[in-house]
């Protein structure tokens, strides 16, 4: 999960994988040498991007593939700015501190999740919610904080302006392709499958032995840690922590709005959901209200008239009439570990929820 | 302190109030309406806009905003939650969410930041009490919140075991393909207790606005506390929802006098205890060892 792979292998397959997968390669190659041309509020935001990318994918993971509908995941991302903090608080170097917050934060979502994932549906999502308002609430009482005062990563300070522009530009750059990679392997790896079967079909999956609670608990973890290293990120570049910002709902809020419009349970979705949002703050966010109503508008609507979001509709469309086997290719296919078994994905790949 | 206890079950009757909706549709549907905090806020707005443009008192509000609130239940149940509930048990989540962003920020948009009260439009009924003996204050509107949550309770019980059309509600959330057979109009029964439900949203807004003040984004931790309540009592459970609401307001005034800021922290965490216990007692025994899955309503 660490190893940020830059020249992904490239996958046995069609024509298409191949070139899916070098494009995915010049892409990621491209964005790491982005800075030298971009301006500085350009490569602000693409960090904020590749932030969002990483909230898609996360809840994505969770939702789309785990069935765990959460409207309570800015608890992550409020505890992933909260520990780095404390970290660089107790003197950790702030940059090792934003990753060592998102490990605390998967650490802590482990015996949260022994309890949690006891609730179903509706209950779990708002239960989730209870948990993240507790957890601003008890993060208002420390000290260090300073309730909704709040307080700031000061140590990052320290260093040239430019300098940790570009550094959390890379951070989040390589957090966003490992996650996505440990993502990847994962649904392509012998657990994508009971991945894949829970998604489809719960009980069903239950009855012919795939581990389910087990299953989820991994996605859970997963989820809280990609979540919690976001808010580490967000927490860095924009150096202020309030807990009424990172613990608000609204976060949750654009997650779901990025993986419904992109395509609930697909790999693709969730980063094209994250870019059609992206696009959408940078051109309507200045209208404020209107822009969060939309927002909410355009949720409703694909949620009743599009659920299987944009993705999964073309993936749908073209997959029957012209690529029967073919839209798996577009995976990004970055290999962060070995050890995958890649002949399940072209039968199992079609198969929707 | 045994005023604050009777403050704290007075308190209750809000909560019942505000979660007998959410626990019905629930029982009802299988649907926990995220938008449920957001529509009692909306009524609350609904009543302070009579109120403060055409002088309605907001009691005589409630038979203006009551009729809506139903028409929107029927129309919530048969334009979204029917459609999005065909998609399977997780759509509704995100729809009902969806709904209650764009209910905040409408209001947001119509009637600003500030926050808003009903108490100038009730006279000296929101700070009026009685005493009890030995000295116990209690105000006359937290006794009549309380006694309307009793009245609505009771009602509701009735209302699903004598009449024909809450059997054929009861009929619809136990079994809805087999209630079709017998002749009962499934759709109907569920737009029905949508509207119930959304009626019951509009009292307990009423009382938010009363007894407290509202701003556009107050509808998330009512929705927080209906279900607290509603999940405390046992879900889909009626009478039980009084008790959870009671639970929940006693935990907050505790919480309350241990720290400042321990109002929510309590409630939070008395609902998380009780979690706790109820799973650990139903769950790690044979169900969790078999895998199980568990099915948390009743």
């Amino acid at each position: 999960m660490s190893v940020v792979p830059t020249s992904p292998m490239i996958e046995r397959g069609t024509a298409t994988s191949r070139i899916a997968a070098i494009a995915v390669a010049i892409v990621i190659a491209l964005l790491a040498i982005a800075p030298q041309f971009l301006s500085a509020g350009a490569v602000d935001r693409m960090t904020a991007l590749f932030i969002y990318v990483i909230l898609a994918a996360m809840w994505n993971a969770l939702a789309g593939f785990g069935g765990l509908v959460s409207v309570g995941q800015q608890v992550f991302f409020g505890l992933g700015a909260y520990f780095a903090i404390r970290l660089a608080d107790a003197g950790l170097n702030p940059f090792l501190a934003l990753f060592a917050s998102g490990i605390i934060v998967g650490a802590v979502s482990w015996p949260l999740s022994l309890f949690m994932l006891r609730l179903k549906n509706g209950e779990f999502a708002i239960g989730m919610w209870v948990i993240a308002a507790l957890t601003h609430l008890l993060v208002n009482l420390d000290r260090l904080v300073q309730g909704e005062t709040g307080t700031s990563l000061i140590s990052l300070n320290v260093y040239d302006a430019s300098i940790r522009r570009v550094t959390i530009y890379w951070l989040a750059l390589a957090s966003m392709t490992a996650l996505l990679a440990a993502l990847f392997g994962l649904l392509r790896g012998s657990t994508g499958a009971a991945i894949r079967a829970i998604r489809d079909n719960e009980d069903a999956a239950a009855s012919v032995g795939v581990r389910v609670t087990g299953t989820k608990r991994l996605l859970f973890v997963l989820a809280a840690f990609g979540i919690g290293i976001a808010g580490a990120l967000w927490l860095a570049t924009s150096i202020t922590f309030q807990p009424k910002t990172y613990f608000n709902v609204q976060w949750t809020a654009y997650m779901i709005f990025m993986v419904l419009v992109g395509g609930i349970g697909t790999f693709e979705g969730a980063i094209l959901g994250a870019l059609v949002f992206f696009l959408i703050e940078t051109w309507f966010g200045g209208a404020g209200v209107w822009y969060l109503i939309g927002l909410g508008a355009t949720a409703v609507l694909f949620s009743l008239f599009l659920p299987r979001g944009l993705w999964g509709t073309i993936e749908e469309r073209f997959g029957l009439r012209l690529l029967p086997v073919g839209y798996r290719v577009k995976l990004p296919a970055n290999v962060a570990d070995g050890g995958m078994i890649p002949s399940q994905q072209a039968t199992t790949y079609q198969e929707k929820a | 302190m045994s005023n604050q206890i009777i403050q704290g079950i007075l308190l209750g009757g809000y909560y019942a109030l505000i979660a007998c909706g959410l626990s019905f549709m629930f029982s009802v549907m299988r649907i926990i309406n995220l938008a449920h905090g957001s529509l009692a806020v909306f009524a609350a707005y609904a009543l302070w806009f009579l109120a403060s443009r055409f002088h309605i008192p907001p009691f005589l509000g409630l038979l203006i905003v009551l009729p809506v609130m139903a028409a929107i239940g029927w129309a919530l149940q048969r334009f979204l939650l029917e459609r999005s509930a065909r998609g399977g048990a997780l759509l509704p989540i995100l729809t009902t969410f969806g709904l209650a962003i764009v209910i905040d920020n409408m209001l947001f948009q119509q009637f600003g930041a500030d926050t808003r009260s009903l108490a100038p439009f009730i006279g000296s009924l929101s700070y009026d009490s009685w005493e009890w003996p030995g000295s116990i204050y209690v105000g006359k509107l937290a006794v009549i919140m309380f006694a309307t949550a009793v009245v609505l309770l009771g009602g509701l019980q009735l209302f699903l075991t004598r009449t024909r059309l809450g059997r054929s509600i009861r009929a619809t959330s136990e079994d809805p393909d087999t209630a079709g057979l017998v002749g009962v109009d499934a759709r109907r029964a569920n737009a029905v207790a949508a509207a119930i439900a959304m009626v019951t949203v509009g009292l307990a807004g009423a009382f938010l606005g009363m007894r407290a003040t509202f701003d556009p984004y107050a509808g998330a931790p009512q929705l927080l506390f209906a279900f607290e309540a509603a999940v405390i009592g046992g879900a889909g459970s009626l009478w039980g929802t009084l008790i959870g609401g009671i639970v929940l307001a006693l935990a907050q005034t505790l919480g309350a006098q241990v720290h400042p800021q321990g109002f929510l922290i309590g409630g939070h965490a008395v609902f998380l205890v009780v979690l706790f216990v109820r799973l650990s007692a139903s769950g790690f025994g044979l169900r969790w060892l078999l895998h199980l899955p568990s099915r948390s309503a009743p």
